[in-house]
């Protein structure tokens, strides 16, 4: 599973770079991750402790979690 | 239809809207204002005899054989090359001219050998047909000096030239001259010892620079030129119009055939895309399709590691079904999935993209587009609102700067790349944007006004850049932007790229691109006239390529390049239909015509159709296939038409994720290298076998149709309907033509379309509605589809994959022309001949440093893995940068491209990977274990022999 978990960490720290000039960056990365990544990959982002993610990104997926 | 050839009117339309009306053998005509005497009368009805014109080609006026008489004028003026004129009273048959065009035709023969009835032309040639037209009977003059006897050359693969029947009427020049821009053949000699010459005296056909584009072949009016299938089969008898399955350009051609023989693809001079043109693999590699590699019988095994057993189709599909069934039941319905195919139709597609979601219960649908265009769709539905190119291709006859970045079509897209050329020849100015010096950077009368050579990676930087002078030099078109586009959105973008550490002399260390050359570049762009940007995967596949797309499209708005002739943003798809595809719903978060499967109102609509509810939520992509895969939850899939073993990146990882799969159906030609880890084979039909459509980067949908039976027994679109039925799904088409029916029915952007439609209209480039009922060549010419134009700003962020001191260069890779993606087809053509392996592209710098000469091998390695070819020392590349293909399976390019991707799509990141190269002796532990577990997994189990 690490790795799969690995490759998410990295996808969703791209998002968060890529989008951080979005007016609203968090909510901007959430609603892509909530676009694209099928369930699974939700679930496996949601349960992990946030290591490797950069701030914006788990700020995004603590939200997306929370709306979830 | 039975056998006719094209009409052929002569000389080239005119484009003027002024009319002329003339009188041609007592008949009033009306005609375009510049059309030729000849064209006026042919479009009458009257033919004037000829042999040096042809309607493809300027005319030239050397034959004589199309004289005519015009009251008031002196002598007897060419028809091909007099222009019409109000009033003009034309004969074109009178006792006169029949002597002259008779003399003429005599002195032709004189030096013709004789010999029709054996002549690979006989019945097909012009030369004979202008004999029989102006009544030629005998010949009186002595054979003492002629050209007959001259040897021939058969050294191209797909062709012969025989100079003795050569009239020397130059069409076949002025054709590789106009047409195809190459100028690869010339007249050697003057008068009568003038000779046609492929390049050099001493050059024969192979050995010049030739690209077998055809269309020196299709000029010819004799057999001096043609095809050697028509020389063995003979001249067909029916012919039918069908579309290429090989690039996104999307050439329509005449399958010329006999009885269900495929004679020759001779490209339709109607086509919208093609014109009349064609390229090697289109025109002649069809080989393949007949191959004796083809698996004609379905197949099936308990185990990869097991020889296949032929079956019947009911024992295929039921067992494809039970194993589906029990994979579902075992693991759950999210453990299954399927991958459509670019090279398939839109109606398989279709298909392929319903059973999954109907049938399988979720949204895990992929298609190759995932590893090329796949950025192209989300950057401009993003900026635009749709998720296509905004032009058709006979818009770059108005453009007058050409932007080329990313792409190399005159390997890629070749039939494009002529007409480009064309252009470019005319005057319009070019800039090309990569790391190699591609072959449209210069050559014959083209030279790019700017090359910028960027290091491979720094797409958004150079782009970036160029924004950066654009704003700051003032050359902004403001009356667009504040008309067609957020205002709030552009100032942000605006603020961002004049940061000076977006200026070009800041990223200059990055780009490796001269600030004074990046600012020249922009500036021609904006302030040329009509700006048009082109581009391929050296876009896409990168970890920024959607911001690389957006970073196109902010420069095409901030120009007012958007919404008319010549201008424009284009993706050059990559596979014939990559644009169809997407379409139709192949990625996992999309239904067709691009719309999320979360949105409620859009599901109903395919719930009500389709009978069953669908699950709201994004399925799998297929990198997220291969991870479930090998984290042991995905455990099923079926491949239409796709070889991701080959294809994808980091092949060591694609090969893990397929051998963890419980049930791998691959549906295609050829045991492909996916299919070394299958557990059922379906076999598939050529583009030759089946009816349907195919969309290309134009948006422009086609008719496939089918010119001979399928040699497996069934279409591809009837085997997944099987397949479909086969697990209990209700399908009941009976032509392809019910598909896109239902598609029309459920698409906004397709509604307009059917087969009938396209019958009658030839083609039509979607949208295709109410509103544009006949189609929308250009899009976005009062506004953006999402209303206004987005600006987002694309901030340069460097790619993870670093070069240091274990793989200090940058391999990019890239295709050929004689090739098509992963060599399944062209491999299994005389198209080897030009390339037999995939090389190793390296800058002398580099080679030297490490002892390397063109020819020998070297290892390849990267992070992910290594693996030999051969290398080839040129300075095509720049230093620090290498290049190779992956057309053939044992160089296996993707064992070292890793799985980076691009951050919005997955799309890999084929074209920046760090490597290092270095001697070889042999080929690597991966390759030599490969060889074997392919020649293990191709083994087919022989049948007993009855009792």
């Amino acid at each position: 599973m690490s790795n799969t978990l690995d490759n998410l960490v990295r996808m969703a720290n791209q998002i968060a770079t890529n989008l951080k000039h979005e007016p609203d960056p968090v909510g901007a990365m959430a609603e892509h991750i909530r676009l694209f990544w099928d369930p699974r990959m939700k679930q496996i982002i949601f349960a992990h402790d946030g290591t490797g993610l950069s701030p914006d990104a788990a700020k995004a997926i603590d939200a997306l979690k929370a709306s979830a | 239809m039975t056998y006719q050839p094209q009409t052929d009117f002569g000389t080239p339309a005119s484009r003027s809207e002024d009319q002329v009306t003339l009188t041609i053998d007592g008949r009033e005509t009306t005609v375009p204002a510049g059309t030729s005497v000849m064209r006026a009368a042919s479009e009458q009805g009257t033919a004037i005899p000829k042999l040096c014109a042809t309607d493809s080609l300027a005319s030239f006026g050397s034959c004589r054989l199309c004289l005519v008489e015009i009251e008031g004028r002196r002598g007897t003026p060419a028809s091909c090359t007099t222009p019409v004129e109000p009033g003009m009273v034309v004969h074109t048959q009178t006792p006169h001219l029949a002597k002259l065009r008779k003399g003429v035709m005599e002195l032709y023969i004189s030096d013709h050998p004789l010999d029709c009835l054996t002549c690979a032309a006989n019945g097909d040639c012009e030369l004979q047909d202008q004999a029989g037209n102006v009544g030629l009977r005998d010949v009186r003059y002595a054979a003492d000096a002629t050209h007959l006897g001259q040897t021939k050359d058969h050294s191209n693969p797909y062709f012969d030239f025989d100079p003795s029947k050569c009239i020397a009427c130059s069409r076949c020049v002025r054709a590789c001259d106009e047409v195809q821009g190459t100028l690869a053949l010339t007249v050697q000699g003057r008068g009568f010892d003038s000779k046609i010459s492929a390049g050099l005296a001493s050059d024969n056909f192979f050995g010049s620079e030739c690209v077998s584009c055809g269309a020196c072949v299709q000029a010819c009016p004799t057999a001096t030129l043609v095809e050697k299938s028509v020389v063995e089969i003979g001249t067909p008898e029916r012919a039918v119009v069908t579309t290429c399955a090989y690039c996104g350009v999307g050439c329509t051609f005449r399958a010329e055939m006999r009885g269900e023989q495929l004679v020759r693809m001779v490209p339709w001079k109607d086509g919208k895309a093609n014109r009349g043109h064609s390229c090697v693999k289109g025109r002649f590699a069809w080989g393949y399709a007949q191959h004796q590699d083809r698996i004609l019988k379905p197949m099936i095994r308990a185990a990869a590691s097991d020889p296949w057993r032929e079956v019947e189709w009911e024992e295929a599909f039921a067992y494809a079904a039970s194993e589906l069934k029990r994979i579902s039941a075992k693991y759950g319905k999210q453990a299954l999935g399927g991958i459509t195919s670019s090279r398939c139709t839109n109606e398989e597609t279709f298909l392929v993209q319903k059973l999954i979601r109907a049938g399988f219960g979720n949204n895990n649908v992929d298609t190759c587009a995932r590893v090329c265009h796949s950025p192209t769709g989300y950057g401009l539905k993003t900026t635009f609102g749709t998720s296509a190119g905004t032009q058709d291709f006979d818009s770059v006859e108005d453009s007058d700067v050409i932007l080329v970045i990313g792409a190399n079509p005159t390997d890629g897209h070749p039939v494009f790349a002529s007409r480009m050329k064309r252009r470019l020849r005319a005057g319009a100015k070019l800039i090309v944007i990569d790391p190699r010096r591609t072959d449209l950077v210069r050559s014959p009368h083209i030279e790019a006004q700017h090359h910028l050579a960027l290091r491979p990676g720094t797409n958004v930087a150079v782009l970036t850049a160029m924004a950066h002078t654009i704003v700051t030099e003032g050359l902004v078109d403001e009356a667009f932007v504040r008309e067609r586009c957020d205002w709030n959105e552009f100032k942000d973008w605006a603020d961002f790229v004049s940061l000076e550490r977006n200026s070009p002399e800041t990223l200059e260390p990055v780009t490796q691109v001269p600030a004074a050359d990046l600012r020249a570049a922009a500036r021609l762009y904006a302030t040329g006239g009509n700006g048009a940007i082109y581009y391929g995967l050296g876009v896409t596949e990168h970890s920024q390529g959607s911001s690389t797309v957006m970073a196109i499209a902010n420069l095409a708005m901030a120009t007012g390049n958007i919404g008319h002739r010549g201008v424009g943003v284009n993706p050059l798809r990559g596979q014939n239909n990559v644009q169809g595809a997407c379409d139709m719903g192949s990625f996992p978060h999309e239904l067709p015509g691009y719309r999320h499967i979360s949105d409620a109102a859009t599901r109903r609509e395919f719930e009500a159709e389709w009978g069953v509810a669908l699950d709201p939520e994004p399925g799998l992509r297929i990198p997220n296939m291969l991870d479930a895969a090998t984290d042991g939850v995905f455990k099923a899939l079926y491949v239409q038409g796709e070889d991701i073993l080959q294809s994808d990146p980091n092949t060591q990882h694609v090969a893990a994720g397929l051998a963890a799969m419980e049930c791998v159906i691959v549906h295609d030609l050829f045991l492909n290298e996916t299919a070394n880890y299958a557990h059922i084979f379906l076999p598939g039909s050529t583009f030759l076998e089946k009816n349907g459509t195919f969309t290309n980067a134009e948006r422009r949908i086609q008719m496939v149709r089918k010119v001979m039976t399928p040699l497996n027994g069934l279409e591809d679109w009837e085997v997944t309907q099987e397949l479909a039925r086969a697990l209990g799904l209700d399908w009941n088409y009976t032509h392809p033509s019910e598909i896109m029916d239902e598609v029309a029915r459920l698409t906004p952007s397709f509604s307009g379309v059917s087969f009938d439609k396209l019958d009658e209209e030839g083609s039509l480039q979607w949208p295709v509605n109410e509103a544009a009922p006949n189609g929308s060549p250009i899009m976005h010419i009062d506004g953006f589809v999402r209303g206004k134009g987005k600006f987002v700003v694309t901030d340069y962020v460097p790619t993870d994959e670093k070069t240091g001191p274990r793989f200090p260069l940058l391999l990019t890779t890239g295709r050929i022309l004689s090739h098509y993606n992963v060599g399944a087809q062209t491999r299994r053509t005389n198209n080897v001949v030009w390339h037999e392996e995939d090389l190793l592209e390296i800058h002398p710098t580099d080679a030297e440093n490490r002892g390397i000469k063109s020819g020998d091998w070297v290892k390849l390695a990267s992070r992910a893995g290594e693996t030999t070819l051969r290398a080839t020392v040129t300075e095509r590349v720049a230093p620090g940068v290498v290049y190779t293909t992956f057309h053939h399976p044992m160089t296996q390019a993707n064992v070292v491209t890793t799985d980076y991707s691009d951050w919005a799509t997955n799309c890999p990141e084929y074209k920046v990977t760090a490597v290092q190269i270095s001697s070889s002796n042999g080929p690597t532990n991966w390759q030599e274990g490969y060889d074997q577990h392919a020649r293990n997994a191709r083994r087919i189990e022989t049948a007993e022999a009855a009792e």
